[in-house]
């Protein structure tokens, strides 16, 4: 068990990505865009194949089709990258907050503006949960993956702080 | 609580210094949510190291005896005492009262930890069953418990961690109401200690274990880590699903834990630029 922290009720849909992965290509209530080339899996998703082989049949519209065969369709929205700053959190170790860089409402990129450094268990925090949770966010909306099982890691104020800027993103 | 696709409904909370994600697949009773994060934040009380008013850490300075303790403690202490024999003492979580051990911040005289995270999700995973739902995932921390399906027809995948590169999976499991636990030292460096030498386990950099139960899978894949060498052998023995992931790289595999691996996910070249610092 490690140090208590303040308990962190997370609600937006993208947070709950951090640590589950959901794996349907479908147009979904978090209006995830399908994967970009650059944050593709090892492997392609099998389901990959249906949404290309499957045209919606005559007369459907794009949302008239099931959600399973559905391709992703990019929107407008899709194309405008923008960054958003989440809170300053004060955590034990000292300060964190990081920024997203949203491509319309998919999670391109995670950064740490502030992270602790002051004391050797900070460093650790930085040092090793910091890129865990970074790649978990990003991987969380390209690999066809429900969870991911691996050794423990802790996570201090970065999410919330994550948590923030993802709120702000979606406001 | 947020409404994800498939109609999941999933729920992240931090608790014993990680993210605990709660996956729900029918149809929601927004109260099981609850109680599982309830009983999560009862373990913490119960078992962490970094609160002196634990029973875990009141327990470690003798302040209370075992028969005095809670019933979950008992529980916890009795299990971890049966992976020690089963182990020949490779799984000791009273190594810390050894008086030749430094004590640190954290990791106490009597410390549970690498079985009580996931016992505690294995006793989540009976009461929501018990309470109905058939379909969910719970993951605290990379312990993972699956149980039936995310979506009819479908199977949960779990991917098992990249040890040195992050972006990616070493594998994918399908797999459906089994636990997953994995112990790496590829996240808080070497501090995984064999309790019978003193020294730090080597040679493995990743023990993933497939269980009925989340708690021995949990305190096995933890005991092949510190055997080393002899790790994947000793899991074969107990029948038991599991990878091993060596510093150099290599991975061995069972064939009960082949059994689950998806065609399709497996490395094709395995070639790491080297355990991370």
């Amino acid at each position: 068990m490690r140090r208590a922290v303040p308990v962190i009720a997370a609600t937006a849909g993208a947070l709950a990505l951090l640590a589950n992965f959901h794996t349907r290509p479908a147009v979904s209530s978090l209006a995830l865009a399908s994967p970009s080339s650059t944050l593709a899996p090892t492997s392609a998703p099998p389901t990959a194949a249906t949404t290309t082989s499957a045209p919606p049949a005559p007369g459907s519209t794009a949302a008239g089709t099931p959600s399973t065969v559905a391709p992703a369709t990019p929107t407008t929205a899709a194309t405008v990258t923008r960054t958003f700053n989440g809170p300053v959190v004060t955590t034990d170790y000292g300060d964190v907050q990081v920024r997203v860089t949203m491509r319309g409402t998919q999670l391109v990129d995670v950064q740490a503006l502030q992270l602790p450094f002051d004391r050797s268990r900070s460093q650790q925090i930085s040092a090793e949960a910091a890129p865990m949770l970074r790649s978990e966010a990003l991987r969380a909306q390209s690999a066809n993956i429900n969870a991911i099982s691996g050794a423990s890691y802790t996570s201090g104020g970065y999410i919330q702080s994550l948590q923030g800027a993802i709120d702000r993103a979606r406001a | 609580m947020t409404a994800g696709p498939d109609g999941a409904q999933v729920r992240v909370e931090h608790i014993w210094g990680t993210a605990i994600t709660l996956d729900l697949r029918d149809p929601g009773d927004p109260d099981r949510a609850d109680a599982a994060f309830a009983w999560f934040r009862r373990v913490d009380d119960l078992f962490s190291t970094w609160r002196p008013e634990s029973e875990i850490s009141r327990l470690g300075r003798r302040e209370l005896t075992t028969a005095d303790a809670s019933p979950e403690v008992r529980e916890v202490l009795e299990l971890c005492d049966r992976v020690r024999d089963e182990s020949n003492g490779a799984f000791d979580v009273r190594f810390g009262a050894d008086p030749r051990v430094v004590p640190r911040e954290g990791f106490g005289p009597i410390d549970p930890s690498g079985l009580v995270k996931g016992w505690a999700l294995q006793r989540a995973a009976e009461r929501l069953r018990a309470g109905g739902a058939e379909n969910f995932a719970i993951n605290a921390g990379g312990d993972v418990i699956v149980a039936g399906r995310p979506a009819p027809g479908s199977e949960w995948r779990v991917g098992i961690q990249h040890p040195w590169q992050r972006d990616k999976v070493a594998m994918v499991l399908g797999v459906s109401d089994v636990g997953i636990a994995t112990s790496g030292r590829y996240e808080r460096g070497d501090h995984v200690i064999d309790p019978r030498s003193g020294m730090p386990a080597t040679l493995l950099m990743s023990v993933t274990v497939v269980a009925d139960d989340l708690a021995l899978a949990d305190a096995y894949a933890t005991a092949a880590l510190v055997k080393g060498g002899d790790g994947a052998r000793w899991l074969a023995d107990r029948r038991l699903a599991a990878a091993t992931i060596s510093d150099d790289g290599i991975v061995t595999t069972n064939q009960w834990l082949r059994a689950l691996r998806l065609a399709d996910t497996e490395l094709g070249s395995f070639s790491p630029a080297g355990p991370r610092k």
